[in-house]
């Protein structure tokens, strides 16, 4: 995912002199680093700096740029909050915050490591949106729409690694920004999820389809803002709705969902699965780390009815 | 990259700016007036660095539209801005005279999209990392372009270059080499709870700490307008930034305010207003 949107980036920089990177000491892989040679000029390496680099990115969009700031993800958001929030939000400027590792996908890190309620914090924050892909080809559209026209204010932009398998490959809906994104459609029960987190929907799905269930995978790419109408429709449309989020029980796209489902006062039985709220004191996988949350694909399964 | 514009140090008259100095810190007064608390003395303390830069250094095209940009980091020093400004008619009149009430336009510290702002700034150690980011973005535009590359200037109080945040952005600034970044602390040795020079005496030098980083530094009277020129105009730019270690006052202008920790945020009452009028001096240095 991660080398997919620097592919995407280099690609659309150099037609775009806008784009500036900067990083907090973190290794450019793959065609970043044909950007970093490339662009020398607009690849900033800020050392162990986040503070600096946000202050930078903010400074560059003030005149006209569009930046990326790229480190790490509890390092992107947590280390220079105050930034984030009142040089890029507060500003309401085209800045990018890609936040590497996103959720508790390094998974043998540790918890100073592990980003548990990134979506939370980046949520809180008024003018934010928040784009987490869940496959390479998703991440190289977000990356594309953030560099394009219709983009607004700045984005935390959450990603997993590399090497995550194409899961919308067969998707029945494009990626559109602030809508959610059928993977595939079925009547019984939906599944409603977003980031790595999509691959144990899908799985999950496959399980359900198995024991002769209908369902539908609907991925949310853009976690805020909300499409407050397309979950309205999946509550509306499906008996059965489960949310599985790899972030912290409050804040996150599960309790939007319960929020929008007590305003519609909505029918179906709705069931929601994230992390708890609780640091993560163990290493493994990261299914490991999920599991030891309750965030499984027999926990999405057992949800939703099977 | 193009090092700075080189003035003569005769372009800046310093009686004129001892005049303007004299009307916008009464001008401030007269502000302090319709409301319980405002920064007189953190204004008063860069009176003559903020009047330097806007109406010494600072470059404008034919339009009378400025090339170069002003931030104050030191966003609660915001109000000598904001006189300038009004005196420019970058605001109008009613801004001033609206301050901090409901319908007006202007807080207590500087917002982004008020005319004449370059950034939001009030939370402190923000401004030079976004100086450092409009120094970067200036010099590849105009690079770009084949223009002259526009200065930023922006100030810093002495309090703010106690949070880390600024060194990480004075470390970045010399390693990128912006040579139009000039930046001023307004070191007038005072914040909340008492002289730095006591409560905290490894703060200094200050000098030696910039040069250390990279930046070429010097140390003037902040309070003498042309030796702050003096010492922008005769800086050698040539691939580093340039810090102005300004020894001010805080407070300066009005003897019963200066360096007298309340009128950090007291307004004057009546009488100590109509006192402070009368005592009221044209800054020499």
């Amino acid at each position: 995912m991660r080398n997919k949107f620097a592919e995407a980036l280099y690609r659309l920089s150099r037609s775009d002199p806008r784009i500036h990177i900067v990083v907090a000491d973190i290794s450019p892989a793959g065609p970043m680093n044909e950007f970093r040679k490339e662009f020398p000029e607009r690849f900033i390496n800020v050392g162990v700096a986040e503070q600096s680099m946000i202050g930078i990115c903010a400074g560059l969009a003030l005149k006209g740029m569009l930046p990326f700031a790229y480190t790490i993800a509890t390092f992107a958001l947590y280390r220079p909050f105050e930034m984030v929030r009142d040089d890029l939000c507060y500003q309401n400027l085209p800045v990018t915050v890609v936040g590497i590792g996103g959720g508790v996908i390094y998974s043998t890190l540790g918890g100073t490591h592990y980003a548990q309620e990134d979506i939370t914090i980046a949520g809180a924050i008024p003018n934010m949106s928040i784009l987490a892909p869940c496959d390479p080809a998703e991440a190289t559209a977000a990356t594309e729409y953030l560099v394009g026209a219709d983009r607004k204010g700045p984005c935390y932009l959450r990603f997993g690694k590399a090497g995550e398998p194409d899961i919308t490959k067969d998707a029945i809906e494009p990626f559109r920004f602030g809508k959610l994104r059928y993977l595939r459609r079925g009547r019984d029960v939906a599944i409603l999820s977003y980031g790595v987190t999509m691959g144990l929907a899908v799985k999950a799905a496959a399980a359900l389809a198995d024991k002769g269930k209908s369902v539908s995978v609907i991925g949310c790419p853009t976690v805020k803002p909300l499409d407050r109408e397309g979950v309205i429709e999946v509550l509306r449309s499906h008996p059965r709705v489960v949310v599985a989020e790899e972030n912290a029980p409050r804040g996150g796209l599960a309790s939007e969902v319960k929020s929008v489902a007590w305003d519609i006062q909505a029918r179906c039985a709705l069931q929601t699965i994230t992390l708890k709220d609780e640091f993560v004191h163990c290493y493994g996988s990261h299914e490991d780390l999920l599991a030891a949350h309750g965030l499984s694909v027999p926990a999405i399964v057992a949800a939703a009815g099977g | 990259m193009s090092a700075a514009p080189r003035r003569l140090a005769n372009d800046f008259d310093t009686t004129a700016a001892r005049e303007r100095c004299y009307r916008l810190r009464r001008r401030i007064l007269d502000v302090s007036q319709h409301v319980s608390a405002l920064h007189v003395a953190p204004a008063f303390s860069c009176m003559e660095i903020v009047d330097c830069i806007y109406h010494g250094l600072m470059r404008k095209d034919e339009s009378g539209a400025y090339l170069d940009t002003f931030l104050m980091s030191k966003g609660h020093g915001c109000m000598t801005q904001y006189a300038i400004l009004e005196s420019h008619g970058t605001l109008p009149r009613s801004a001033l005279d609206e301050y901090c009430t409901k319908d007006g336009l202007l807080g207590a510290h500087p917002d982004y999209g008020t005319p004449g702002i370059a950034a939001s700034t009030g939370s402190l150690g923000h401004g030079l990392g976004m100086a450092v980011g409009m120094a970067v973005a200036e010099r590849n535009a105009a690079k770009a372009k084949g223009r002259p590359v526009p200065t930023i200037y922006t100030v810093l109080s002495d309090g703010e270059v106690q949070e880390g945040s600024t060194w990480e952005a004075v470390m970045m600034a010399s390693t990128l080499g912006v040579d139009n970044l000039v930046a001023v602390v307004d070191n007038n040795d005072f914040q909340s709870l008492g002289r730095t020079s006591e409560t905290h005496p490894s703060f200094y030098p200050l000098v030696e700490k910039f040069q250390a980083f990279g930046w070429e530094t010097v140390e003037v009277n902040g309070h003498d307008a042309g030796a702050v020129f003096r010492a922008v105009t005769a800086r050698k730019g040539a691939g580093k930034p340039f810090m102005t270690v300004a020894k001010t006052v805080k407070g300066r202008g009005v003897k019963y305010m200066e360096s007298v920790p309340i009128w950090h945020y007291r307004a004057p009452n009546p009488a100590e207003y109509k006192q402070a009028l009368e005592i009221l001096e044209k800054v020499q240095s």
